[in-house]
């Protein structure tokens, strides 16, 4: 054992500048080559498009609940089991919250992903469906036509 | 054919497809035979060995191998400790975040060290940089080591009779530098061009449309993901690991991470095939591999596509699955397949949550790592399965009255003993602490209040969970579990010791007494280890041994929660 503490000590602090260092460096190397519309970088208009934000007013595309209120430093899901009474009931409320704000749609045409949250709580994403069932409330507010909207979702 | 299910073919399509020349590369680099990244490696490893002192023609016993292993990891958790306990003044610490209590830093140090990467913290609040970065250089010796001392047994298992197999720095330096080094290099090259961060820069804030101020954090991203996930390593550089979409931006980013994890594990077994030049016996243990694989696998995918039943009683549209705990741009498919991935591997880091999934689905991430070895860990998920041949050898000699043999070796009572041990050993830590942390809930439900997120069987399934995690040296959770406390970081380090270093003495002890006996040529009587029949055989002990033990256990969490949701 005695033998092999020196060798084991060295080997480690070699193996530390190794891939802390050099690998960490390489890396970040070759990061820097990476074209801007690929990397990770702020958009022109201030926000980051891989980072969701929270959408609750009526204008907007609301995004999905998250456990997190969309904190980018410090994300995390809300990790309620299936079968959880106080979890189900949330749904629930978020369900009858939707209809409420969106008085035209039917309950059936609610996508899951609406009212469940995230894993990450900063999910940049809705589904379609998502988008469809608030166009017509979105349309109604910014007085748009509903067709307009339909074109950019290319339905 | 639904685009989701493809995704999911096309990720395992492309895995075994790499997985192949890969195995063969393995095998070369373990064979000392000469590649074409010689060039650039020959020297790099010189000079590895020249600056730790080490002669890396100096042949070992197998008792050496484990000494110089087990030296060298109580070296590495002096200095995690070390580290961890005192980030808060050490450089790299742009976002200012503390330094770890005692038994959290126990806990963490345990945890990189062995494999495992359970986090009891959240990395953009509870490590700095400089921590990050060390944890990062566990991912790759942490697996450098499961490579090499599987490779100790791929030496032993050849046909000769031999005392010394080969040389535990050479096979790990070589494992590091020209296995792991070079595949996560492309890894977070890919992920870096896909919109993964990459920056030494501290958080970043910004507006919100709606106008609310929004933290963002940030750092060398893309280099610890790549080592994360092919080092079956797991956790992540943010608290919900791989589904935060910085850490995995997109489908295609989550196809390269998925593909990672499951990657050396199926190219070690591979290796074996090509190192013994037995095809054969290294399909039909593929084979199996993946028939168990499958078993997992395929039903998980079904069920979180079907949906959460509480919620479809609500008069919802679940087209796209199960979705709470998951994001959009993976959907329900790809985060079943993936969680069964990381579970049936030792990976543990996730892009969905577990502790959300559907009853059984959970149960089926856990039984991947009960069995632990439907590929496996980096290494050791070879040694786990390398223990149920044995059994198998051992209980179809006696079946059909023959010797127990293994390539050319007697198995003998020792042997088996050991093997026995080993195999009970995963089953004993996780049904002890789990009894033990119900125990002291179900006495006092308030003032363990802050354990379980979740009432009833879900409660105690995360307790499960976390043991079953630890045992496996996964280190994924149902995260709902409130688990940095002293009793979790301390009872699960401890875990995560044991489970980590038994199951390595013990089949290297075995490979290594088998290879100091008499090599017996096969003959008519010796019984066959490549066929389906055997097979048949080892898959018949890896049910009864290891998934059965754990039934009950699992009656009382996911399939008493699964058929209360039925009504």
């Amino acid at each position: 054992m005695k033998n092999n503490i020196i060798p084991a000590l060295r080997l480690t602090l070699v193996s530390f500048a190794f891939f802390c260092g050099i690998y960490t460096l390489a890396v970040y190397g070759v990061s820097r080559l990476v074209p801007e519309s690929m990397s990770f970088t702020k958009a022109k208009q201030g926000y980051y498009e891989n980072v969701g934000q929270p959408f609750t007013g009526d204008q907007y595309f609301n995004s999905r609940p998250s456990a997190v209120n969309y904190n980018a430093a410090g994300s995390g899901g809300s990790n309620k089991g299936p079968s959880n009474p106080d979890y189900l009931a949330e749904v629930q409320a978020r369900i009858d919250t939707f209809l409420v704000h969106n008085p035209d749609i039917r309950k059936e045409d609610i996508p899951s992903d609406l009212v469940t949250a995230s894993g990450s709580g900063l999910d940049p994403n809705i589904s379609v469906e998502g988008a469809v069932v608030q166009v017509k409330r979105i349309a109604q507010i910014r007085d748009i036509n509903v067709w307009i909207f339909r074109n950019i979702l290319r339905l | 054919m639904n685009s989701e299910i493809l995704g999911v073919l096309l990720m395992y399509g492309m895995v075994v497809a790499l997985a192949i020349p890969l195995g063969r590369y393995i095998g070369k680099v373990f064979n000392y035979e000469s590649t074409w990244l010689d060039k650039l490696f020959n020297p790099l490893d010189q000079l590895f060995f020249k600056l730790s002192g080490i002669d890396p023609g100096k042949e070992m016993t197998w008792q050496q191998h484990l000494t110089a292993l087990l030296t060298i990891n109580v070296v590495w958790f002096i200095l995690a400790m070390l580290v961890l306990t005192n980030m808060s003044w050490l450089p790299l610490n742009p976002d200012g975040n503390p330094s770890m209590s005692g038994d959290l830093a126990f806990n963490t140090a345990v945890s990189f060290v062995t494999n495992t990467n359970l986090q009891h913290y959240s990395g953009e609040t509870g490590l700095s940089y400089f921590g990050q970065l060390i944890l990062m250089l566990w991912q790759f010796i942490s697996a450098a080591t499961g490579i090499a001392i599987c490779a100790v047994v791929f030496i032993a298992m050849k046909e000769r009779t031999t005392a010394t197999l080969g040389n535990f720095y050479s096979l790990f330096v070589r494992s590091s530098t020209r296995i792991l080094f070079p595949l996560a290099f492309v890894v977070a090259t890919l992920l870096a061009f896909n919109g993964t961060p990459m920056t030494l820069e501290g958080k970043d804030t910004i507006t919100t449309l709606e106008g609310q101020e929004q933290q963002i954090s940030r750092g060398p991203v893309a280099a610890f993901v790549a080592i994360k996930q092919l080092g079956t390593n797991g956790g992540g550089f943010y608290g919900p690991n791989s589904a935060n979409p910085m850490e995995n931006p997109s489908y295609f980013t989550n196809m390269i991470e998925t593909i990672s994890i499951m990657l050396i594990p199926i190219a070690m077994v591979f290796a074996m095939g090509f190192m013994l030049r037995r095809r054969k016996l290294a399909l039909t243990i593929f084979a199996v591999m993946t028939i168990g694989f499958m078993l997992l696998v395929i039903p998980s995918i079904y069920l979180e596509m079907q949906g959460n039943t509480a919620i479809s009683a609500m008069g919802i549209q679940q087209n796209r699955g199960s979705m709470e705990g998951k994001e959009v741009r993976f959907g329900a498919a790809a985060s079943a397949y993936w969680a069964i991935n990381t579970t049936a591997t030792s990976n543990g880091s996730v892009n969905s949550m577990h502790d959300s999934m559907t009853p059984l689905t959970g149960m089926f991430t856990m039984l991947g790592m009960m069995i632990n070895s439907f590929y496996g860990g980096v290494g050791v998920g070879f040694l786990n399965f390398y223990i149920f041949i044995i059994l198998a050898v051992f209980i179809s000699g006696l079946m059909v009255g023959r010797t127990p043999e293994f390539l050319g070796k007697k198995i003998e009572a020792k042997e088996m003993k050991i093997a026995m041990v080993i195999a009970l050993l995963h089953p004993f830590l996780i049904l002890v602490g789990t009894a033990i942390s119900s125990y002291l809930y179900a006495g006092n439900p308030t003032e363990y209040a802050g354990w379980l997120a979740n009432p009833g069987n879900h409660g105690f399934s995360e307790m499960l969970y976390e043991f079953t995690s630890s045992s496996a040296n996964n280190g994924s959770g149902f995260e709902g579990l409130g688990d940095n406390t002293p009793f979790w970081n301390i009872a699960c380090g401890i875990v995560m010791l044991f489970a980590r270093y038994l199951p390595i003495i013990g089949p290297v002890a075995i490979a290594g007494i088998l290879a100091g006996k008499k090599y017996i040529p096969e003959s008519n009587g010796t019984l066959k280890t490549d066929t389906s029949t055997f097979g048949l055989m080892v898959f018949a002990v890896i049910a009864i041994v290891a998934a059965l033990s754990f039934f009950p256990a699992l009656t009382l969490g996911p399939i008493a929660e699964y058929f209360l949701m039925l009504n």
